[in-house]
């Protein structure tokens, strides 16, 4: 049954820093720029935002356990309330669920969500362990786990059981690729071939770097107030009308069955309180931290059958013209990945459905889906926006 | 060979797992309550929540779920590991464990191919239990 929260809020306002590399830049100063940016872009003020939400707690964001108040007292706010739900890449579209629930409560009225981080250049050479040596971890960080890695196993498996291809995880780069050409602020414009993708190192086999994102300093963010509010604002609203979020696991000896996620759940939920399915989605903005992490999802959130999105992605189904379009914007995959790409696949749906997306422009697309993937496989996240 | 890599840090109750693996023994952990097997180690059945699994000796033997061959890492401490199987071995018992797989014919590895367990000396005196391919 649609939730009584479907559509009540909106998101008005929206901004991707152009950036994609500011070396020296403090991601903080990233925040500020986005926040100043979504805010003109909604039309409304600082002194209008009473909800704040943020995750920093990655050593290129810059901020440690307290991010939120690190970042609301950099930015000079003193929100009402607040959401520092820190479950990595899908951290904003969590933020943005839950400041759907708090507008749609009356616990705030103008909730501001931003992200930013120097992936590229701040600081060199972090590690990428999600855990401790202790605890859990001392069970899996001995043997040399890394994200790539971790995403590598699901992708193995993949292929194990359903006889995905290196050419199908490929296919899923190359069209973000062509997405990714009529970007302007895009990382990486030069379109590219499967056999480029097949061609470029192995990273952590069966992943080559070209089934990788980028790594970029960057950021973004959006604003979201009620409906009723939306209204009297300039700008055209862009609905919630779905959400749903759900964990799997962090150590990956726990991940069960190796070839779905957590998606299966944030998904269903999501569609639930949408009130849709799947073939209702005229877009989607899926995770692309990887080629497997965009496979994975398709799967998981019934675009097409389990096992069956190798064959999907090379049949071209996620091209413009196909049954699901993706990452229109060139995705993490070739325009930007700072290291929580969740903000950023928000504010690509929300310009698509606006009709102001700076890659492909759908032929009037009325629903978006954007899914986020955190960790390693660990967690998700799910939104449904229409116009 | 034991320079790079990093350590466990046990408690005190892990502690008896890694002195079993310096003594070349893997312990998994079974409920008296249940009988679920369990990995990684908890102090509670995750079946029935009920307090104190009890350690129980894994038979080494089992197969790979999957694997990679890592050949590039952010991580500083692997780098010099690089290329390196990791795995995910799902036991004969039924819990799965995360491991390297090591050995002459480690290359060889595929899905679902049987492994034993073998100890490995790694990082700070530790003994690392790890996987190799049944038969070479």
């Amino acid at each position: 049954m649609t939730a009584n929260w479907s559509g009540q809020v909106a998101i008005v306002g929206a901004y991707e820093s152009p950036r994609r590399v500011a070396a020296g830049l403090h991601p903080f100063a990233i925040h500020a720029e986005c926040a100043r940016g979504a805010l003109t872009d909604a039309g409304l003020e600082l002194a209008d935002v009473d909800g704040l939400a943020t995750a920093a707690s990655f050593p290129a964001e810059g901020a440690r356990e307290m991010a939120v108040a690190e970042i609301a007292e950099y930015l000079g706010i003193h929100p009402r309330w607040i959401d520092g739900t820190d479950i990595g890449g899908a951290a904003p579209l969590s933020h943005a669920g839950h400041a759907v629930a708090a507008i749609a409560a009356g616990l705030a009225d103008v909730v501001l969500v931003t992200y930013a981080a120097g992936g590229r250049s701040w600081p060199h050479g972090a590690a990428d362990y999600l855990t401790y040596a202790h605890g859990p971890g001392q069970w899996e960080l001995p043997y040399g786990p890394s994200t790539v890695a971790t995403y590598a196993l699901a992708a193995r498996r993949h292929m194990h059981d359903y006889g995905t291809t290196a050419e199908d995880l490929a296919a899923i780069a190359v069209q973000c690729r062509a997405n990714a050409a009529a970007n302007p602020d895009a990382r990486y414009r030069t379109p590219i071939t499967v056999e480029d993708v097949l061609a470029s190192p192995l990273v952590a086999d069966p992943l080559h770097r070209l089934d990788c994102c980028v790594v970029t300093d960057s950021g973004g963010a959006f604003v979201l107030t009620s409906a009723r509010r939306a209204e009297r604002l300039s700008g055209k609203p862009v609905h919630v009308i779905g959400f749903g979020e759900a964990l799997g696991q962090v150590s990956m000896s726990q991940m069960w069955p190796f070839t779905a996620t957590a998606a299966a759940a944030s998904g269903a939920r999501a569609f639930e309180s949408a009130g849709l399915r799947p073939a209702d989605i005229d877009c989607a903005q899926l995770y692309d931290s990887f080629t497997i992490t965009v496979l994975l999802a398709l799967e998981d959130l019934g675009f097409c059958a389990k096992g069956e999105g190798g064959t999907f992605a090379s049949a071209g189904e996620l091209a413009p013209g196909g049954a699901l379009p993706i990452n229109t914007d060139g995705g993490g995959l070739s325009s930007n990945h700072p290291g929580r790409r969740g903000a950023l696949a928000i504010i690509e749906a929300v310009r698509q459905l606006r009709g102001t997306s700076p890659g492909v422009r759908l032929d009037d697309p009325h629903t978006a889906l954007v899914h986020g993937m955190g960790g390693s496989l660990s967690t998700s996240s799910t939104l449904i926006l229409g116009v | 060979m034991t320079a790079s890599g990093l350590a466990p840090l046990a408690d005190e109750f892990s502690q008896e797992y890694w002195d079993a693996a310096a003594e070349d023994r893997l312990l998994i952990q079974r409920c008296p309550g249940c009988g679920q097997y369990q990995f990684y180690p908890r102090r509670h059945c995750t079946g029935c929540f009920a307090p104190d699994p009890v350690w129980h000796p894994a038979s080494g033997r089992g197969r790979v779920h999957t694997y990679t061959v890592v050949r590039q890492t952010p991580n500083a401490e692997f780098a010099a590991d690089c290329p390196y199987v990791l795995a995910i071995i799902e036991l004969d018992e039924g819990p799965r464990l995360t491991a390297r797989i090591v050995g002459a014919s480690r290359a060889e590895v595929r899905c679902d191919a049987p492994v034993t367990v073998v100890f490995s000396p790694a990082k700070d005196g530790v003994t690392l239990p790890n996987f190799a391919l049944v038969g070479t």
